[in-house]
């Protein structure tokens, strides 16, 4: 298969658009909810979501045809626990701040439907460069979604954009304070979860019209 | 389908494999995390007492701070010094042994900062506050491992909740206002603490404990009351060792 062929085109295009699985499949809504607080941290949570569910997504393929369907689904969660596992790690020693912030969400990517999802439905039924691309595919569509939230929650929530670094985040840009001297004020639902539940709401809505899927009544 | 034995060998094996990768990803960062662990504690001692954060950004630079600086002793419930390893104290439980860090300079002391731990919402909430040497006046309070809601109880660790602790509006004669740090002890000395109040601090003249209280968290209420909770037990476990620096200047 080559790689810049329609056929890979459209397994990494179709989550990011058509197929998208937070606001298509409204799946990982739990950590999309819980990490969108800040950019930042939104960020660094799609890279992990990207390691891990690309590299379990290439490792079940390549042993796809020496699983016992019996004990399918214990050996994916082994993966893919492992490997969230190795990220957290790796980000209390690298990312300290960053894994302060993120604290159990990193663990609960375990959970995180998309993962188990795309291991049961793509990658036990196709060989490792789709189950790669569809990896790589899928967090993307999942990354979109969340950057997108959290950038309005924390913009219009706590009043600035902060990008990661490797510390405690680079705040790139703040409203200034003549803005709430002159009376302008962080809407504080936002930094709440049912603020992520609307604006999520609203990028589901948004989304949905743009891709032209109806649901059936 | 797969006979039980090829079953059970394959769990066997991915099982196997698994945990090795763990272990030594483990094995390999672990002298890491625990730099990382050390210096954020040591990082939050020295931001209570007001270092100039330019000194505090890696955590090479926080340790030869902190070696630099301060100056670490354990003091019992009587004010006497007592043998203790000050890494390994455990501030929430063990209530006899209680470190003390001085920032000092020229051999005399600047700062004092106490460990302070206690009952949040959801968690226990571990911090430093540090006194200026009159063990009057906070030098700075900070937070650095809770487990209370982002945004709501997750706040006490931000700069504008412990800039609070600092920052008491003092009305000067000639009308202007003047920022000075908020007191844990009243006119007669009593240590009396800082109070979390719920809502804003009533900073009109007929209230005269102003300067004991800060404002709260909205929306962290149960939070707030266990920081003024154990704000007040963990200093009054430290009455006669602050007596003794404040009448003698050292312990």
């Amino acid at each position: 298969m080559e790689l810049f062929s329609t056929e890979s085109k459209k397994i990494i295009n179709d989550p990011i658009n058509v197929n998208n699985p937070i606001s298509l499949q409204v799946l990982g809504i739990c950590s999309a909810l819980a990490v969108t607080i800040r950019l930042d941290q939104a960020i660094i949570m799609t890279l992990a979501v990207l390691f891990v569910l690309t590299s379990s997504n290439v490792i079940l393929s390549l042993i796809r045809n020496y699983i016992p369907a019996r004990v399918r689904i214990v050996i994916m969660l082994s993966v893919i626990a492992s490997l969230v596992s190795v990220v957290d790690e790796l980000l209390k020693a690298y990312l300290y701040d960053m894994s302060k912030q993120l604290s159990v969400f990193v663990g609960l990517i375990i959970t995180n439907c998309i993962i188990m999802g795309r291991a049961e439905a793509f990658a036990l039924k196709n060989g490792p460069s789709k189950a790669f691309l569809d990896g790589v595919g899928n967090s993307m569509g999942y990354g979109l979604i969340i950057i997108i939230v959290s950038f309005f929650r924390e913009l219009f929530g706590a009043g600035t954009i902060t990008l990661p670094d490797g510390g405690a985040g680079y705040v790139l840009w703040s409203i200034p304070d003549s803005w709430y001297a002159a009376g302008y004020e962080n809407i504080g639902l936002l930094v709440l979860s049912p603020g992520a539940f609307i604006i999520l709401g609203l990028v589901i809505w948004f989304q949905r019209e743009m891709a032209g899927v109806e649901e059936d009544a | 389908m797969y006979s039980n034995n090829y079953t059970l060998g394959f769990v066997f094996i991915v099982t196997i494999i698994l945990g090795t990768m763990l272990s030594f990803t483990k094995e390999n960062v672990k002298d890491l995390q625990d730099q990382n662990l050390k210096a954020d504690v040591q990082k939050t001692i020295l931001r209570s007492l007001n270092f100039d954060e330019n000194l505090l950004l890696t955590n090479e630079s926080i340790e030869q701070t902190f070696k630099n600086y301060i100056d670490a002793k354990c003091v019992d419930i009587q004010g006497q010094i007592v043998e203790c390893n000050i890494e390994e104290v455990d501030i929430e439980k063990n209530k006899d042994v209680l470190p003390v860090y001085m920032r000092v300079s020229n051999e005399k002391i600047e700062g004092i900062a106490l460990p302070i731990a206690g009952k949040g919402l959801w968690s226990t909430i571990f911090g430093y506050i540090a006194l200026n040497p009159d063990t009057e006046s906070v030098l700075g309070i900070q937070f650095y491992k809770h487990g209370e809601t982002p945004g709501l109880g997750g706040e006490v660790e931000k700069k504008w909740f412990t800039d609070n602790f600092v920052n008491h509006p003092q009305k000067q004669s000639n009308g202007e206002l003047k920022y000075i740090p908020k007191k844990i002890r009243d006119k007669n000395g009593k240590i009396v603490s800082i109070t979390v109040i719920k809502g804003g601090v009533d900073y009109s003249d007929s209230n005269n404990a102003s300067i004991h209280q800060v404002d709260g968290i909205s929306g962290a209420t149960v939070t707030a009351d266990g920081v003024t909770d154990f704000l007040l037990e963990d200093l009054l476990r430290y009455e006669k060792t602050l007596n003794k620096i404040r009448d003698y200047g050292t312990i």
